[in-house]
């Protein structure tokens, strides 16, 4: 269980990205974040295996305080929580196999690793997570000859390689097709299922976010103003959430419902004015 | 990963191994056994005697406190000024001629606009020019007209076709092919169609390459005196034999400014003319 | 460029012209200046192509026999450009890390390995060799030295701009995953250099052998040693030989290397 208490970054430029966010990710629940860009989704997701060092505040995976940990002792964490990224981080100029079993890095001694020496039981393993997620059968391909899908695929095999405890995933599809971007989701959320594990998702399309996760967190400016299930995500809760003018502003080519954009259109102008001073 | 179905034979394979460039694992740590033994021998075969290495230390010594500082006396001044001009003079004349003795060879080295035989061996041409170091060139230039900047004169033009000429070739492959037909197309002669249909398109291309040859015969203009072909490399090798070594680092301080020079002048030139 | 106005069709306008002849006359009074500079004898010119034939005639044809005495030689320079080779890239990769925008500590470091990257470079591999045979004798050992030191610049300049281009994405995966910082360099560093690395090194030998074609006319080892000598006792037939034997070996390192990088790719 993930649990994030009044959680802040401030960037050295003097951005607020998070200002005091607390939520909860329980059990083996599907948990997404949606929010305008620029509200804080990809650095409170970066935020909790410190990938982005907060500035203050909590975080407890498990009964363990995360902000504190130790260099060596964040290293070991981190095994703990499967990452999936928007550009898909893989290495792109080894095989497949190799991405793949590049999950288990945290386990293993780095003279191993170098040696491409896995253990007999991870491999076993990556084969048939492989083939799980639908890419059976392409260990032996270089990931650069990969489709995108192909490549978000693999980059979910490797997270769930590592045997985690959570899935943070930080916008999985935004480098997809939409069809694509259905199917990647579909497997995602079933695979957590199966293996029971929570999964905190931070996500472009709202769409994706009713479809396929338990309970939205609405994030703007740094601060939750949304946190209930997708069918209390109402007219008004959307507005909530996307009032912001500035940061409609910066999402200006986002695709959102017409009334949305009507509704904002005032503020939007009163953002660009106070941008252009 | 065989093709036996997963599920019915109810596991996946335990090992897997990563795909090499070479045949199999073992060949891959064969050759890479042999290389290792290689370098190792190589360098065993280097190894200076204990004798030689702490006689180089003492040489070191000397050599670094002999060098510093500079000698940048007026009269020091006054020959890396001599030979300097030399090197120069050497450069700009010899990435002239080497130019117009290029030209020729590059057209006959472009496969679009001449005929098989003619460019095998214009291709030779410029691989010729190219394989042999400007030094190697200079010494044999040496032996043929005498010591002096004539003989590094030939020794550049001769190094000039290999860069430019191959270059050039390239950019007369590139062209637009329909320009040189439709000048073909008006009954142009050969040398018409280069005139009109290809000149115009490589111009600009050609003068930046021009001023990029000038700018390494300006380099090598400036060490082919090592070997009597004239220019400041001579002041230099008879720097070394007379062990004034303030006077050599001098030099090469010259020899670097000069380069350095040379090589921005050239990044500018091209870049106004391109 | 505009129409109107104008009768006659004229190919540039006026001032691009003039200043189009400018540039000539400016060239051609340049190359004749420096052509007065060098202060070369006519008569010496107009023997030269006779001298050129001459020699060339004195040198045919090659001594067959001579090319099996000149084999080690040949050897040792390919040596000399592997090693030396080998060498500039040990003395390279932390000049490359400190030379990268994005690997560099500090602005001091960022400097310093431009700097060293930059003056390697401009010092000619025979300036070097003079260097080291006057401190470690003749023989390969300055050769191999000289060419290291040569070579510095070239490869470091390109390592780094390899480092530059790194995707930081596949090191924050690797970090994400809990890898040690080895981890991040042998899983998201190395593949991703590996190509620029192997370009060129290869690329760097090829060069390399023809530079040691020369070093041995200072004393630093290879077959210019021989070429060297084989001039001085006027040995033309033997000349001719080593001159064919260069040739040989910088196409066949050229050929070599343009593989080797293909395959890597």
């Amino acid at each position: 269980m993930l649990t994030i208490t009044d959680l802040e970054k401030v960037y050295p430029t003097g951005d607020k990205a998070l200002q005091g966010v607390s939520m909860e990710v329980d059990g083996n629940e599907v948990v997404s974040i949606i929010g305008p860009s620029g509200a804080g989704k990809s650095t409170l997701i970066k935020c909790v295996n410190r990938l982005t060092e907060p500035t203050s505040g909590s975080i407890v995976l498990d009964g363990e305080e995360l902000t504190t940990l130790s260099k060596k002792e964040l290293r070991k964490t981190r095994r703990d929580m499967g990452m999936i990224f928007q550009e898909f981080n893989l290495i792109e100029r080894l095989t497949v196999m190799e991405n793949v079993l590049s999950g288990r890095l945290g386990y293993m001694s780095s003279w191993n690793a170098f040696r491409r020496n896995f253990d007999d039981e991870d491999v076993q393993n990556a084969y048939e997570i492989l083939d799980r997620v639908g890419v059976g059968g392409m260990e032996n391909k270089r990931v650069d000859e990969l489709s995108g899908g192909q490549r978000q695929r693999v980059g979910i095999a490797r997270a769930i390689l590592q045997r985690p405890k959570i899935l943070l995933v930080d916008e999985p599809t935004s480098a997809l097709d939409p069809e694509t971007s259905f199917e990647v989701m579909e497997m995602l959320t079933e695979i957590a299922r199966e293996e029971d594990i929570p999964v905190l998702i931070n996500i472009h399309e709202v769409e994706l976010a009713l479809d396929y996760t338990d309970r939205i967190v609405g994030l703007t400016d740094g601060q939750v103003v949304f946190n209930g299930t997708p069918a209390e995500l109402d007219e008004s809760a959307r507005d909530t959430i996307y009032r912001s003018g500035k940061s409609r502003a910066e999402t200006g080519t986002e695709d959102q419902s017409q009334s949305q954009s009507q509704s904002s259109s005032s503020e939007i102008t009163d953002a660009s004015k106070e941008k252009s001073f | 990963m065989g093709s036996a179905d997963p599920e019915r034979t109810g596991g996946y394979p335990s090992s897997w191994e990563r795909p090499t460039v070479f045949y199999s694992k073992n060949v891959k740590y064969l050759v890479y056994g042999a290389i290792g033994l290689f370098v190792l021998w190589s360098a065993w075969e280097l190894r200076p005697s204990p004798a030689r290495l702490i006689g180089g230390a003492d040489a070191a010594a000397s050599l670094l406190t002999t060098m510093f500082p500079p000698d940048f006396t007026p009269e020091a001044r006054g020959r890396i000024w001599d030979g300097m001009i030399e090197s120069i003079a050497m450069s700009i004349v010899a990435t002239a001629i080497g130019v117009l003795i290029s030209i020729p060879i590059a057209v006959m080295a472009a496969e679009n606009l001449v005929p098989r035989p003619v460019y095998y061996v214009g291709r030779s041409l410029v691989s010729i020019s190219r394989s042999l170091h400007e030094l190697v060139l200079a010494i044999v230039a040496v032996v043929a007209v005498g010591l002096g900047p004539l003989a590094g004169v030939i020794a550049l033009v001769i190094a000039t076709p290999g860069f430019f000429a191959k270059l050039m070739a390239e950019e007369l492959e590139d062209i637009d092919e329909g320009q040189a037909d439709a000048i073909r197309a008006l009954g142009g002669s050969p040398v018409q169609v280069l005139l009109y249909g290809v000149a115009p398109q490589v111009i600009p291309r050609m003068i930046g390459l021009i001023i990029y040859r000038w700018d390494i015969n300006i380099r090598a203009s400036t060490i082919v005196g090592i070997v009597g072909a004239g220019g400041i490399g001579v002041t230099l090798l008879n720097s070394f034999d007379r062990y004034e070594y303030d006077f050599s680092l001098a030099i090469i301080l010259a020899i670097i400014a000069v380069v350095m020079f040379g090589e921005i002048l050239s990044a500018v030139a091209r870049r106004r003319v391109q | 460029m505009s129409y109107e106005g104008s009768t006659t069709w004229r190919k540039h306008d006026g001032r691009a012209r003039a200043l189009r002849y400018l540039a000539i006359v400016v060239a051609i009074a340049i190359t004749a200046l420096s052509w007065r500079a060098l202060d070369i004898q006519y008569t010496f010119v107009v023997d030269a192509p006779r001298n050129l034939g001459d020699l060339l005639l004195r040198m045919y044809p090659p001594n067959l026999a001579y090319g099996a005495e000149i084999l080690p030689p040949l050897v040792e320079t390919i040596n000399i450009a592997i090693l030396g080779t080998g060498l500039a890239i040990l003395i390279s990769l932390p000049i490359a890390y400190i030379g990268a925008e994005n690997t560099t500590p500090n602005a001091v470091t960022y400097a310093l390995g431009k700097f060293l990257i930059v003056g390697t470079r401009s010092v000619n591999v025979i300036i070097w060799a003079l260097f080291f045979v006057v401190i470690f004798g003749t023989g390969a050992l300055s050769g191999v030295l000289a060419v290291a030191f040569r070579s510095i610049g070239f490869v470091s300049k390109l390592i780094a701009e390899g480092i530059e281009e790194i995707d930081a994405g596949q090191v924050e995966a690797i970090r994400a995953m809990g890898g040690s910082p080895l981890d991040v360099v042998v899983y998201g560093i190395v593949p991703q250099i590996k190509p620029a690395f192997v370009g060129v090194a290869t690329y760097r030998w090829d060069i390399n052998v023809r530079e040691a074609t020369v070093i041995g006319f200072v004393g630093a080892g290879g077959i210019g040693v021989y070429l060297d000598t084989a001039i001085n006792f006027f040995q033309w037939s033997n000349v001719l030989t080593i001159l064919i034997a260069i040739l040989g070996i910088v196409i066949i390192s050229e050929v070599v290397s343009a593989y080797l990088r293909k395959k890597v790719s």
